[in-house]
């Protein structure tokens, strides 16, 4: 059986990992090598890095850390932040990246996502979206990476899945931003609406506090993967403690 | 000495590092004397099936790579690649191993197959020393070889599916794994050195 898959995202900020409240506030976690290994020991099942300032100051992650963290770990990574073209993704995966994630630069050149599926193949392209509730509709935000920068697209969150499926993403994930760092459970109605429409793997993000919203989001939204930060950074739930539960609640879970 | 086909795809790195990682030298070449002599060959591949073959016909490495008389083993699209045909394209594979690769019908789970699943049906081979029922492996793909005579493990998604396949004939000893033993954390790297211990 496919496990469902326990995924540490390390936001990377000038060559260090860090961790806000709500996009907000970064803090310090780690070096990006030492943070890779401890998770790959702590038996996470893939690692996601996102440059979270990268589409809001128009840089490019340098492919630098990309092919260190390819040389020493062995399981899946994803890389995240201003892949704006074919380049730039090539240069990433050509690095030891597994697959490339799209947030910001997808939704102001949708093609960007045809383009990327054409030239790697589905299997290696991410989008990725962050999501807000408003009022019982979800609403597509771009340039998160910011407080100041963050952009309301216009975009319903529905709508836009449709969209990048079409186009060739390989992968979404959901980044729920109204619970982003606060730790109260993942947005499971959200994720539910996202699920139905959703033919590709599918990775809830935002509000990971215990182990019962891991369960939650598996059993009732069905979801390939969960992602978290925090709480792994912190060491609130420590991987193994939590993948060992979760499997004795019945989810299917790499051990 | 080990050669990885430089297919033009994008986990050539990744492959080359998973080497490393167990001390092995490596050459990542298209250079088709380098494969020739090479002691062991990996045909890695991701991307779409028409254009990593274009790419073998580009550099001429088809007639070399149906020729080798040193173990093969090919990973992912690289081990698609062995089959004749594959129903995402239109050009033809190697031909070493008989039959088609298919769209994997997994009765409505998500496409593409995309994270860590267990090996089932061990067939008892030196690739797979050491290597239970139910360990996991990491796969990512949407096609895949069907269960057939050269299948030495298998997947269940929706279906089962060819995890690792071997063709053994008097002159030719040929492997391809659907999931990626580079990625795959021990299990996978026991079956890569298992790989460079299969003589030619």
């Amino acid at each position: 059986m496919l496990a469902r898959r326990i995924i540490p995202c390390l936001d990377v900020r000038d060559g260090q990992v860090v961790k806000g409240v709500q996009f907000r506030n970064h803090e310090i976690v780690g070096g990006i090598l030492d943070l890779a290994l401890r998770y790959r020991d702590a038996g996470a099942d893939e690692l996601v890095f996102y440059d979270i300032t990268a589409s809001v100051d128009e840089r490019t992650i340098s492919p630098d850390w990309i092919n260190k963290v390819s040389a020493v770990v062995d399981i899946p990574f994803c890389v995240a932040g201003g892949i704006k073209s074919v380049d730039a993704a090539r240069a990433r995966l050509e690095a030891g990246a597994d697959k490339i994630s799209v947030n910001s630069p997808a939704l102001m050149n949708p093609d960007l996502i045809n383009e990327l599926s054409a030239a790697f193949g589905v299997q290696c392209v991410v989008v990725g979206i962050d999501s807000f509730e408003d009022g019982g509709t979800y609403r597509v935000k771009s340039h998160t990476g910011a407080e100041e920068a963050t952009r309301d697209t216009g975009r319903d969150t529905l709508d836009w899945v449709s969209e990048v499926i079409r186009r060739g993403a390989g992968e979404i994930v959901l980044n729920c931003m109204n619970r982003d760092g606060v730790r109260r459970g993942y947005d499971i109605d959200q994720l539910k609406a996202v699920r139905k429409i959703c033919s590709v793997p599918l990775i809830a993000s935002g509000g990971a506090g215990e182990v019962s919203h891991f369960e939650d989001v598996f059993k009732l939204a069905s979801v390939d993967g969960a992602l978290a930060a925090s709480v792994f950074h912190k060491n609130i739930l420590p991987i193994p403690a939590l993948k060992s539960e979760l499997k004795s609640r019945n989810i299917e879970i790499r051990i | 000495m080990l050669a990885i086909v430089d297919t033009g795809c994008a986990n050539l790195a990744s492959v080359g590092f998973a080497f490393e990682r167990l001390g092995v030298r490596k050459i990542i070449t298209m250079d088709a004397d380098i494969i020739k002599s090479a002691d062991h060959v990996i045909l890695p591949g991701v991307g779409s099936f028409d254009y990593a073959m274009a790419a073998l016909y580009e550099r001429g490495l088809v007639a070399v790579l149906q020729n080798l008389t040193q173990p093969l083993m090919g990973i992912c699209l690289g081990m698609q690649m062995l089959f004749e045909r594959s129903e995402e394209g239109e050009a033809a594979g190697l031909g070493l191993i008989k039959g088609d690769i298919k769209r994997m019908d997994t009765g409505g789970m998500p496409v593409p197959h995309m994270g860590w699943n267990t090996l089932q049906n061990i067939t008892d081979d030196p690739l797979l020393d050491g290597v239970k029922a139910g360990d996991y492996v990491y796969f990512v793909h949407s096609f895949a070889a069907p269960v057939q005579g050269e299948t030495i493990a298998s997947t269940i998604y929706g279906q089962a599916f060819s995890a690792v396949v071997r063709r053994r004939n008097i002159k030719q000893n040929i492997y391809g794994c659907q999931f990626h033993p580079e990625r795959s954390g021990q299990t996978g790297a026991r079956i890569l050195s298992n790989f460079l211990k299969v003589k030619p």
